[in-house]
């Protein structure tokens, strides 16, 4: 459970929290309402769809995510995800539970407001890029301004600026079916920047492009994230993808949230057998930092390494003095606590599946 | 009586009755209202009227400058074009011309009104599914009913001549452009629909900016088909007293005019494929940009 049952508490406690997601079913079907209780009392999507022929998308989830943060959504195919970020700006209308937006109530916006929010306060890209065909790029990227009812040639303006930072200078004036997957899908970066929203919402932005492209939109991605800063839920099923880009992730089964939190933290500590296997295949020297391996109990000694800093850049200098236990360090200089070749190595050592199931049994 | 080989049926007696108090019904509905219904069509009819005038009274030469024109810039195409222009001079040559031009502004005024009202039907059945469930079954009934079974009650309300003929074209040949405004925007791809959405669209904008332009390939089928479909009531149409090339092939089927009959017919034939050739090509260069071309 979230903390604070009142929406009163949490406007208290949600000053660095975006969006608050609290309790959130979605059932597909006509009756949906009636079988929200038997969900909330355990009974399984399976179950729900061989008894009732009914669909559980999402299940009791409880999500905070801070503002001006990354927050990555991973699952497998089916598992909800899209079903979750359309009820942040309400594409899709949950059948119980609420959410917060800066402390306002999404779910009680009437139709004029939410068109505001959604206006305003989201923007979203899609998996398929969903542009205007029969629009130009430079036209496409105006679309949430003339929306807005934005003059024309201001819209025109605004919008150029925005196809100069996604790099599509010179294309404004070509239609979407005369562009590559990549290019489409920086017009519809643009097109959800352009509107200056404070949430970005992400469905597969980019599954449906090839690796290369798609570790260039990434960058750009971050790049343009260090200096906007905006509070971005970016849905992938491709755990490096949210490595890369997620400052939290949470991971969703069946509708249900199953592990939520800091990527060092559920790499080291999966929740369960599911999670593992999703994990199983990454590069784990390139992808666990040092903070997550140090021993915090003790000091280390030497100049100190960066708690940051992932296993496969520490090993060579780890391995120059093999036993020494060298320090680590925050960006402040502060020593957090120290890591060994032994540690370094031993992280490396993915955990046995039977151990973890035993674990959280 | 033999139950078996005798269906149930209404007695002789009530059966005439039947029919005469629904006929009666109807003719004394026409003679009330009759009237104000005509003059409600009045504008329609000096509209007619005046089209007609204007297109014999304007010089030949004008109206086939006209008519290329009118074919290039709908299908870009020099061929097509001349093409045109040749077919209306033979028209012409064989003493059709003015026949031509009232079938003409029938048909131009017939598809207008068809356009005006078929489009928003079919915007409003592709918004509620419980419209185009209510009206699917009527469009059926306009397409299958003998056009005879409807021509009489229109006779007898509004009389014989060109608006009565205008009302019995435009409901055959409606039902194309409602049918296909309401599937081309449900068939509007469902994530351009969702960005729309997303961006705050409301219902106008997304409809004249996502649903509209995308269902317009669609639509102009339909106008397509409704301008062909028209043209096939010329000749019906004239039994009521519609001017026009279908006159005189009634006149040559009552009479035996084996060329006259072949003459007007093929006159028709000849509108029909410049009109379907040149509203194709335009119905194609409306979706350039789907095959990643410049607009022209
Ligand atoms: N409109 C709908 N009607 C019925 N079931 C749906 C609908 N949308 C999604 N679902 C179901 O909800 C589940 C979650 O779907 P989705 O959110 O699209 O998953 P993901 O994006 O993670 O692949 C799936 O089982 C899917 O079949
Ligand atoms: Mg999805």
């Amino acid at each position: 459970m979230v903390r604070g049952s009142k929406p009163t508490d949490m406007v208290k406690n949600m000053s660095n929290f975006k969006l608050i997601i609290k309790n959130l079913y979605k059932i597909f079907g006509p009756n949906a309402g009636r079988y929200v209780n038997s969900v909330n009392e355990g009974m399984s999507k399976q179950e729900l769809l061989d008894k009732h022929n009914h669909v559980l998308g999402l299940n009791n989830i409880n999500l905070s995510i801070p503002e001006r943060k990354v927050q990555v959504i991973m699952g497998l195919s089916g598992s909800g995800k899209s079903t979750l970020i359309r009820h942040i700006n309400r594409l899709i209308e949950p059948t119980s539970g609420e959410l917060f937006v800066d402390g306002e109530n999404v779910l009680a916006m009437s139709p004029a407001q939410l068109r505001e929010f959604r206006r305003k306060v989201t923007s979203m890209v899609f998996q398929k890029f969903a542009l205007l065909p029969h629009k130009t790029v430079s036209q496409n990227v105006a679309y949430g301004l003339t929306i807005q009812g934005v003059k024309e040639k201001d819209a025109k303006d605004q919008s150029h600026t925005w196809i100069d930072r996604v790099g599509l200078g010179g294309f404004e004036d070509r239609f979407p079916a005369q562009l590559s997957g990549g290019m489409q899908q920086r017009v519809g970066l643009a097109r959800a920047l352009a509107t200056d929203a404070p949430i970005l919402l992400m469905d597969e932005a980019f599954s449906a492009l090839d690796p290369l492209i798609r570790t260039d939109m990434q960058n750009i991605l971050l790049e343009l994230q260090e200096e906007l800063h905006k509070t971005i839920i970016f849905i992938t099923h491709d755990l490096d993808e949210a490595l890369r880009i997620g400052d939290n992730i949470a991971i969703l089964r069946d509708g249900k949230v199953i592990q939520k939190g800091d990527p060092q933290d559920i790499i080291m500590n999966p929740a369960d057998a599911y999670i593992t296997d999703f994990i199983k295949d990454i590069n784990r020297s390139r992808v666990i930092e040092l903070r997550s391996i140090m021993d915090s109990k003790t000091k280390g000694t030497g100049t100190g390494l960066s708690h940051k800093m992932s296993v496969e850049e520490a090993l060579p200098l780890l391995n120059k003095a093999k036993t020494k236990s060298f320090a680590v360090i925050d960006e402040e200089n502060k020593n957090l606590g120290s890591v060994t070749l032994d540690s370094a190595i031993g992280a490396l050592v993915r955990r046995d599946e039977s151990a973890v199931s035993e674990r959280y049994k | 009586m033999d139950f078996w080989t005798e269906i149930p049926s209404l007695g002789k007696r009530d059966l005439r009755d039947l029919k005469k108090g629904i006929d009666g019904a109807f003719k004394k509905f026409s003679r009330t209202y009759g009237d104000g219904i005509e003059a409600f069509f009045d504008p329609l009819y000096f509209f007619l009227v005046r089209l007609e005038k204007l297109l014999i009274a304007a010089p030949w030469p004008l109206i086939l400058v006209l008519v290329g024109g009118l074919a290039y810039l709908g299908s870009r195409s020099v061929k097509l074009a001349i093409g045109s222009i040749l077919a209306f001079m033979v028209i012409g040559y064989f003493g059709m011309w003015k026949d031509m031009m009232a079938t003409i502004s029938l048909i131009s005024v017939a598809t207008i009104m068809c356009i005006a009202v078929g489009i928003p039907i079919g915007i409003i059945m592709s918004r509620y599914d419980r419209v185009q469930s209510a009206i699917t079954p009527i469009l059926d009934l306009m397409q299958t009913i003998p056009i005879f079974v409807y021509l009489l009650p229109v006779v007898m309300l509004l009389g014989i001549g060109r608006v009565p003929g205008l009302i019995a074209v435009c409901v055959y040949a409606v039902p194309p452009v409602i049918r296909l405004t309401n599937l081309g925007i449900r068939l509007v791809d469902k994530e351009i629909l969702e960005a729309a959405e997303a961006f705050g669209s409301d219902y106008r904008q997304k409809l004249f900016s996502v649903q509209l332009p995308l269902a317009l390939p669609n639509i102009f089928a339909g106008v397509n088909q409704t301008i062909m479909m028209a043209l096939a009531m010329v000749v019906i149409a004239s039994m009521i007293g519609v001017k026009g090339l279908g006159m005189p092939v009634l006149q040559s089927i009552q009479n035996q005019y084996l060329t006259l009959g072949l003459m007007n017919g093929l006159a028709i034939v000849a509108l029909a494929i410049i009109f379907d050739r040149v509203s194709q090509r335009y119905g194609k260069r409306l979706q350039a940009h789907r095959y990643g071309k410049e607009h022209e």
